[in-house]
């Protein structure tokens, strides 16, 4: 199952296809009825568009994602040319005009559909590093690496591994293999097996995920090394035991998507078993205040935090804070409380229900606070003894490196993760029944669309792409491991920052309109 | 404990179908006809039950207005002929300032009373022009407000529209020596004014009217339109007079609490003639917002009027010139030019145009306006879809001259109170529990520039692309 590398053991990606039987691709191919089914396209094509059972009468329908489009035109095996009959038709898909919006472009979301499918690249011309925003992270890109520097070196002699205690006071070293770790997406919000199918990732990954705030089930015992215990202010299902169990504790002050809102589980989410591990009354909305009313000040804080290391002597303490204007002051604040890591979540993620007037006015981008953060904590000599995390926007491997070179040792996902799972972000989550494609629903009938196996291993090939996408720029910059790249805000520029000559260099911004 | 104000509201559906973001297309050719797995009959929202007729002679919907985008149709018909894509008269509607998706979520908000909210994290531009190139703080652990959301029935957002004295001054025996002008208070910072365009039959403008009146706050609305109908209302109207046809109205001038008159040379002379009418008036100038503007606020803050209403126009551009400023950006000028006189306390600053959802109205505030004025989205309440044909004279796709009072009053209601949850969002989440402490508090709010130059400034030096 696995292979050794330096320091990390990495899973192999297993082709794990779409739930959906008609995937969606850049490009649709149809098939007339004039096809006489000789069978030449399913012959010709490498990339296993076209199918052909012998006992069939035809082929089967294309599969139109793994078609690699336009540019095939130029093999000697594009089916559309090779028909003997003409049967086959190509053009590019009109239904991505409905799909995806400014941060997750149609094209975005694709390519993460492929890399979760198959744990490589995809083949497919689709743009998902950059997205439409027109600014913060698509408008950055790395510099243009020295091919001097450049270094032969395979992807499993990189090290891409993270460290999560830097403070020597003792406790563990809590090393992750990979600058990720999966973000905190509650029991209630998500249904059961997308938590545990995380939790296995984690696990096999030698990563992280969190359990949010709505309890520690059961169910997640077995992977208790690579769970995270959230601690909000809602304390839903906050136990000794679940404190005991975890290898880090996360204090959520406050989250990107609703800074100083608070959390909110609409009641139709709170079914019986989710009422029974948040100790509440099934069908009732929860509201988690804001935020923590025992906390008036950063003594107060620390207070916190030393009672969480009273309670687990070999936890580590992560703090969790959204992004204001003194977002610095605060992760200082919380580097004095004695905090291990200091997570800071910006404003444009989030994953579950917030209101749209939060998510996009309250708070700043992810992109500004982590230079600002990680600025101060070098002048307060402290930032080489706390780990700094940072999420809220972070949505594909190019965003995770350009996280760390303005200054964070790694990152936390959360939407990349359910877009592994498909999640087209159509928004819905805290509708009704919830989720209507099974990822955050615990709805009975649509909360079970959803195999553990499934999850587990969509999450695992995404990352092992991610990996060869930072492995390359990695070598590229001369680096051996990524900690190298922490803070390396010279290697990357702004395309607003170059003078005209110099931003034709570069890849231009994509500026598409979207209707959202 | 005192009754705290809330704004009562009741879903209220549309009466036409609202233009659909999607419409369907379907590739008949291979479609079984009666398939019993029919993803029409399995949809999660059940939005083809309405359109049974979809199922059974295969007609098309003419909208689909409730369809949440869950792609599941499209990924699981056994034959897949289904696709999507976004209907043409989604993207006609609006314009580029009230664009289709403004117009979704104040229909929206309309018809349920409810906030805007969705998953999965933001999904608009990093930052755009105007309103959207500055974004508000929050406080991580201290607060006033200390009980988040359960706490925000003790927010306030009570605004005053009468003028204040300079300062209290006493008698040797402690009595006031000083006149203290009566209170005018309005519970929240918005105004409804009568807009320039639209079917303004007597059932809209009773429609807002009324709801003006049910929420406790006040329309500006030509005298000319106040007839026997609108004579209940008196208290919540602010007639907007000129100097020349002001005496034409003096039982308005005595039944309302506030006037309005519009800015000439010399209006200040008329303050008092007003005041000879009715000594209890409160006395508002409109003011259009242009270069000239900061100079006449200068000028009148100390001749007794009470509040300033100062106009852009409905997108919140200056007016009278070919290089026009944003609302926010002039409000900012004006605003600290009484700061500079120490005459901000004195009078009150009410800004109208370009005021199209709930944020704005914060961020206006927080660029120095006590509160705003609308008109556009009142009638995009009522499903007005801003087409412009009741322009040219053509009839309006939602026959607006035909509404039910209490249904346009019902969804006006709705949509303020929806508003004024979301201002309170906001409002809690910077730890404030008065707007009036958020008025010119820019410490408050983050603005793309500086954001930029202190953040990415130290990286990678001078923005060499100035315009966003």
């Amino acid at each position: 199952m696995s292979e050794n590398t330096n320091s990390i053991k990495l899973p192999k990606a297993v082709e794990t296809p779409s739930r959906f039987r008609n995937t969606i691709g850049k490009y649709v191919i149809k098939r007339s009825n004039a096809c006489i089914s000789c069978g030449k396209c399913a012959e010709l094509c490498p990339y296993g568009v076209h199918i052909r059972y012998s006992n069939y009468a035809k082929p089967l329908r294309p599969i139109e994602h793994k078609c690699i489009g336009f540019k095939c035109r130029e093999n000697d095996f594009f089916c559309i040319d090779k028909c003997p009959v003409q049967a086959l038709t190509l053009r590019k898909n009109a239904l991505l005009e409905t799909m995806g919006d400014y941060r997750w472009t149609a094209e975005m979301l694709l390519g993460h559909f492929a890399m979760a499918e198959t744990g490589d690249l995809p083949k497919v011309d689709l743009e998902y590093s950059l997205g439409d925003s027109g600014g913060g992270f698509d408008k950055m890109r790395f510099i243009k690496p020295d091919s001097a520097l450049s270094l032969k070196l395979d992807d499993d002699k990189i090290d891409t591994s993270i460290e999560l205690n830097k403070t020597n006071d003792g406790r563990p070293v809590k090393t992750i293999s990979i600058p990720c770790y999966g973000g905190g997406m509650s029991y209630g919000s998500t249904a059961l097996s997308v938590m545990v199918g995380r939790a296995r990732a984690a696990k096999a990954l030698d990563t992280l995920t969190c359990t949010g705030e709505g309890g520690y089930p059961p169910e997640l015992l077995p992977y208790k090394e690579n769970v995270i215990t959230q601690v909000a202010t809602g304390l839903f299902g906050v136990r000794e035991e679940t404190l005991q169990h975890c290898p880090i504790m996360e204090f959520k002050y406050a989250q990107g998507a609703k800074p100083g809102l608070g959390g909110h589980l609409l009641g139709e989410k709170v079914t019986e078993a989710v009422a029974a591990m948040r100790e509440t009354v099934v069908g009732r909305p929860l509201f988690s205040p804001f935020p923590f009313h025992s906390v008036y000040s950063v003594e107060d804080h620390k207070k916190h935090v030393d009672w969480m290391k009273e309670i687990n002597n070999q936890v580590l303490c992560s703090v969790k804070v959204s992004t204001p204007t003194d977002v610095d002051m605060v992760a200082v604040g919380a580097y004095y409380a004695g905090a291990h890591i200091i997570h800071i979540d910006g404003s444009y993620g989030g994953t579950g229900a917030a209101p749209d007037i939060a998510k996009k006015n309250i708070a700043m981008p992810i992109e500004y606070a982590i230079p600002k953060v990680h600025q101060f904590l070098v002048d307060e000599g402290a930032r080489d003894k706390i780990t700094l995390i940072a999420s809220g926007g972070i949505r594909n491997a190019m965003d995770v490196a350009k996280a760390i070179a303005l200054g964070a040792d790694g990152v936390v996902i959360g939407t990349a993760e359910i877009v592994a799972l498909e999640c087209v972000r159509c928004g819905n989550c805290e509708s009704g029944r919830g989720c209507a494609r099974g990822i955050a629903s615990t709805d009975p009938e649509l909360g079970y669309m959803i195999s553990e196996e499934y999850v587990e291993q969509r999450i695992i090939n995404m990352y092992i792409a991610w990996r060869k996408q930072w492995c390359d720029i990695l070598r590229s910059f001369g680096m051996q491991s990524i900690k190298e790249l922490v803070g390396r805000s010279d290697l990357l520029i702004h395309m607003d920052y170059l003078d005209k000559e110099e931003r034709a260099k570069y890849q231009a911004t994509p500026i598409k309109q979207h209707i959202i | 404990m005192p009754k705290k104000y809330h704004i009562d509201t009741q879903e209220t559906p549309p009466r036409f179908y609202p233009v659909g973001k999607y419409t369907t297309i379907e590739f008949r050719e291979d479609c079984a006809g009666s398939c019993r797995e029919c993803v029409k009959k399995k949809c999660v929202y059940g939005i083809f039950e309405d359109n049974f007729l979809h199922n059974s002679s295969m007609k098309e919907p003419e909208f689909l207005y409730t369809c949440m985008s869950c792609f599941r149709c499209v990924q699981e018909c056994t034959k897949g002929i289904f696709s999507r894509v976004i209907n043409p008269e989604y993207r006609t509607l609006g314009n580029n300032y009230w664009t289709s998706d403004i117009i979704h979520r104040t229909w929206y908000q309309a018809h349920t009373g409810s906030i805007p909210v969705s998953g999965a994290g933001y999904r608009g531009p990093f930052v755009g022009k105007g309103f959207d190139s500055m974004w508000t703080d929050m406080s991580e652990i201290v607060r006033p407000t200390r009980d988040g959301i359960h706490g925000r029935e003790y927010i306030n957002t009570c605004i005053e529209l009468s003028r204040r004295p300079a300062g209290l001054a006493f008698t040797d025996d402690m009595e006031l020596a000083v006149d203290v002008p009566p209170i005018l208070e309005v519970p929240l910072p918005i105004l409804f004014r009568q807009p320039d365009f639209g079917i303004l039959s007597r059932k809209v403008l009773l429609s807002m009217v009324k709801a003006a009146a049910i929420i406790n706050t006040f329309m500006l609305i030509n005298p000319k339109e106040i007839k026997e109908d609108l004579k209940p209302f008196l208290k919540n109207l602010i007639p907007q007079m000129t100097k020349d046809n002001y005496a034409d109205y003096s039982d308005l001038i005595i039944g309302c609490r506030m006037v309005s008159l519009a800015y000439q040379p010399g209006i200040e002379q008329e303050f008092a003639k007003l005041r000879e009418i009715n000594p209890d008036i409160f006395i508002m100038v409109n003011i259009p917002l242009d270069k000239d503007c900061k100079s006449i606020v200068e000028n009148l803050v100390n001749t007794g009027v009470d509040t300033l209403y100062c106009y852009t126009d409905e997108n919140g551009l200056e007016l009278n010139t070919d290089n026009p400023r944003f609302v926010k950006d002039m409000t900012r000028e004006i605003h600290l030019a009484l700061v500079d006189l120490s005459a901000r306390q004195r009078v009150n600053l009410i800004i109208y145009g370009g005021i199209a959802m709930a944020e704005h109205v914060n961020k206006e505030i927080i660029c120095g306006a006590d509160g705003i004025a609308i008109d556009l989205p009142l009638l995009v309440a009522m499903e007005c879809r801003l087409c412009g044909r009741c322009l040219e004279g053509l009839s309006c796709p939602v026959k607006l001259e035909e509404m039910d009072v209490d249904y346009g009053c019902a969804r006006i209601i709705n949509l303020i109170g929806a508003w004024r949850n979301q201002m309170l969002e906001m409002l809690g989440a910077m730890g404030l529990r008065e707007i009036r402490r958020l008025r010119g508090e820019v410490g408050r709010s983050m603005w793309f520039e500086d954001l930029e130059k202190e953040n990415f400034g130290p990286i990678f030096g001078e923005r060499k692309v100035a315009a966003i």
